[in-house]
């Protein structure tokens, strides 16, 4: 396991995720609603995605699908060669932690907890000890630039600042795939393009695959590539040019 | 581990005015349960004191009907009696009849032999055996009253009409804590001369035996032994291990007793519903940070056991300091009841029980929150506002 950074751009030729007809529905008062619809598509390995669409499209449910906290009715998800949807639960919650990093519109964090600790708290799922689940806590918290609130608790940080605390937690066990969910949806501008340039930073230097649902357009441009959501069903992926 | 337990102990803290009332509720619950047993217990503090080897003898009738003082001989000569006293119950009136404390007509030659529990220093109990006005008190009457040795204590008898004097020779202690040391012991010889001249016909007799049984295992032997040997006289005898008598002399006030117990497992049952309706809350409102948990990989038992370290840490704080109060406010209930309660201590079980019953509200308040976020579904979870 390993923060450090990687050198150079990910390949984006090989599949991390392969998603394969992939559908799910709620019932809600007797009614069976489909929200995500017979989607298939592939995640590549140090891709950064965003998943965008207007609300009830899907896109939160399709995330949650990825991110193995939702099972889906029909079809498979993959990642690495693993059908994560055969997962058992008390299996697909050790998969969650071994591959996952998640950062959450609203943060997540534990509000009894200190910014380091609430980094360290997924590595306590580990075998590390305490002292190097401490370093890797204080180093993921430089990467967001943070090491000067690391005594500080949420609640004396801003909204900017809890996202990055976020982000060095869902960092910090160097997980497969990053997922974040309208990560800038509670953030004022400055706020979201300090988070924003960090995760491009994850992507670009470190080769973080990082899939993002957002219906802002904006925040969605720091991806390397768009998908649109609409009723349930995946529009074709858009390429953007970056530096 | 440390996390585990810093999240508890922060968690626990977190909302302070909610955690000081639950606390607060915990600490008058078990007090009051701690001090209901105590009651309970001081109530039969006679029964625990009972020498297996000590039998009561009384008259068959009741044990407010006397015995002739002459049976003492012919108890003594029944096979298997070590020893032999005897005690009448006094019944009088000090100053003003709110001031009741028990008080017995003795044998001084044989009594204090016989009952070693209350501590009679050996030149007091000389001067008692010397003076036939005198008297012997305990600690707690003596300190109640201010009474000292010298003093005259002038009583009002009720089933003994008339004025009593008795002189102070000592005071005794009790060997423990639970011995009652709020009576009052004069001799029997100075009743039996005074009842000579004003009621003749109640001189020469004795509320009770008290037999000294040689060997324990005897003691059902001895027993009918003794009533045998007064079968088909004028007054029969009813023979009984000292702690029967004392059990038949407590299923008088059994009603009270049991209305005691059943309060203080009400009162159990009201913090448990108090403390339960808490967790169900703080439950509820952190369910956002256990869907949390759960997406980070912690499994339904770590949620559980936060909830359940939470609850039991609270019950158990309350407790401690519920177990620390209850001699205290024990100690001030003993004051204000004087001598209705004379032995009111804590005892180690009372304390036991407390932890106990603390320890079963702490676990019993976290079952239905424990059961609710270990099940809690993570989308349905992380939407939840606390």
């Amino acid at each position: 396991m390993s923060i450090l950074p990687r050198t150079g751009a990910a390949s984006g030729a090989d599949v991390l995720i392969a998603l394969r007809h992939v559908s799910k529905s709620y019932r809600r008062g007797g009614q069976i609603i489909p929200v995500v619809s017979d989607i298939t598509f592939d995640i590549r390995r140090a891709e950064f995605l965003a998943l965008m669409g207007p609300s009830g499209s899907g896109k939160s449910t399709l995330l949650n699908l990825i991110a193995g906290i939702d099972t889906p009715d029909g079809g498979s998800i993959t990642m690495g060669g693993a059908d994560i949807t055969r997962l058992p639960e008390a299996e697909l919650a050790d998969w969650r932690a071994a591959n996952v990093g998640f950062i959450f519109q609203f943060y997540n964090l534990m509000p009894v907890l200190t910014a380091l600790e609430n980094v360290e708290l997924p590595l306590t799922l580990t075998r590390l000890g305490r002292r190097d689940r401490r370093e890797r806590a204080l180093l993921a918290l430089d990467l967001v630039g943070l090491s000067d609130r690391v005594r500080h608790f949420p609640s004396e940080l801003s909204g900017g600042q809890q996202q990055r605390v976020a982000i060095a937690r869902a960092i910090v066990t160097d997980p497969t795939v990053l997922v974040a969910d309208e990560p800038t949806g509670d953030l004022d501008r400055q706020s979201a393009e300090d988070v924003l340039a960090i995760m491009q930073r994850l992507n670009r230097e470190m080769g973080k695959t990082i899939v993002m649902v957002t219906h802002d357009r904006r925040a969605a441009e720091h991806a390397r590539s768009i998908m649109q959501l609409e009723k349930g069903e995946l529009s074709q992926r858009v390429e953007l040019p970056h530096d | 581990m440390m996390q585990f337990f810093k999240l508890v102990a922060r968690n626990s803290l977190r909302n302070r005015l909610r955690s000081a009332l639950t606390v607060a509720g915990i600490v008058a619950a078990i007090l009051a349960f701690g001090l209901l047993q105590t009651i309970v217990e001081a109530w039969f503090a006679g029964v625990d004191g009972a020498v297996a080897s000590r039998l009561i003898t009384r008259n068959s009738i009741s044990f407010s009907s006397p015995l002739p003082r002459a049976y003492e001989k012919r108890i003594r000569e029944v096979d298997g009696v070590r020893d032999v006293t005897f005690v009448t119950w006094f019944g009088g009136i000090y100053k003003d009849a709110k001031n009741f404390f028990p008080q017995y007509a003795v044998d001084s030659a044989s009594y204090f032999r016989m009952y070693p529990e209350n501590v009679v220093p050996e030149d007091v109990l000389r001067e008692f055996q010397h003076d036939r006005r005198g008297a012997i008190i305990g600690r707690k009457l003596a300190n109640r009253f201010g009474l000292k040795p010298g003093d005259v204590v002038q009583l009002e008898g009720t089933i003994y009409p008339g004025p009593w004097e008795f002189v102070v020779k000592g005071i005794f202690d009790g060997r423990d804590p639970k011995i009652d040391t709020t009576q009052l012991f004069f001799r029997w010889d100075y009743l039996n001369e005074t009842l000579r001249m004003r009621s003749k016909a109640q001189a020469e007799q004795v509320g009770v035996f008290v037999v000294d049984v040689a060997d324990v295992n005897r003691v059902a032997e001895v027993s009918e032994a003794i009533d045998h040997t007064f079968r088909n006289s004028f007054a029969e005898t009813r023979t009984e291990t000292e702690r029967a008598f004392q059990i038949g002399f407590m299923k008088q006030t059994e009603s009270i007793l049991i209305s005691i117990r059943v309060v203080s497992f009400v009162v159990i049952f009201i913090i448990l519903s108090v403390m339960a309706n808490t967790m169900a809350m703080t439950a509820r409102e952190r369910l956002a940070e256990y869907a949390t948990l759960k997406v980070l990989g912690f499994g339904p038992g770590y949620v559980a056991s936060l909830i359940l370290a939470e609850s039991v840490v609270l019950a158990l704080v309350g407790a401690a300091v519920a177990i620390w109060l209850t001699p205290l406010v024990a100690a001030q209930i003993a004051v204000l009841t004087k001598a209705l309660f004379p032995t009111l201590v804590v005892s180690k079980d009372t304390v036991a029980l407390q932890a106990v019953a603390a320890l079963t509200v702490g676990v019993l308040s976290a079952v239905f929150p424990m059961w609710r976020a270990s099940r809690v579904n993570i989308i349905e979870g992380l939407r939840a506002v606390g």
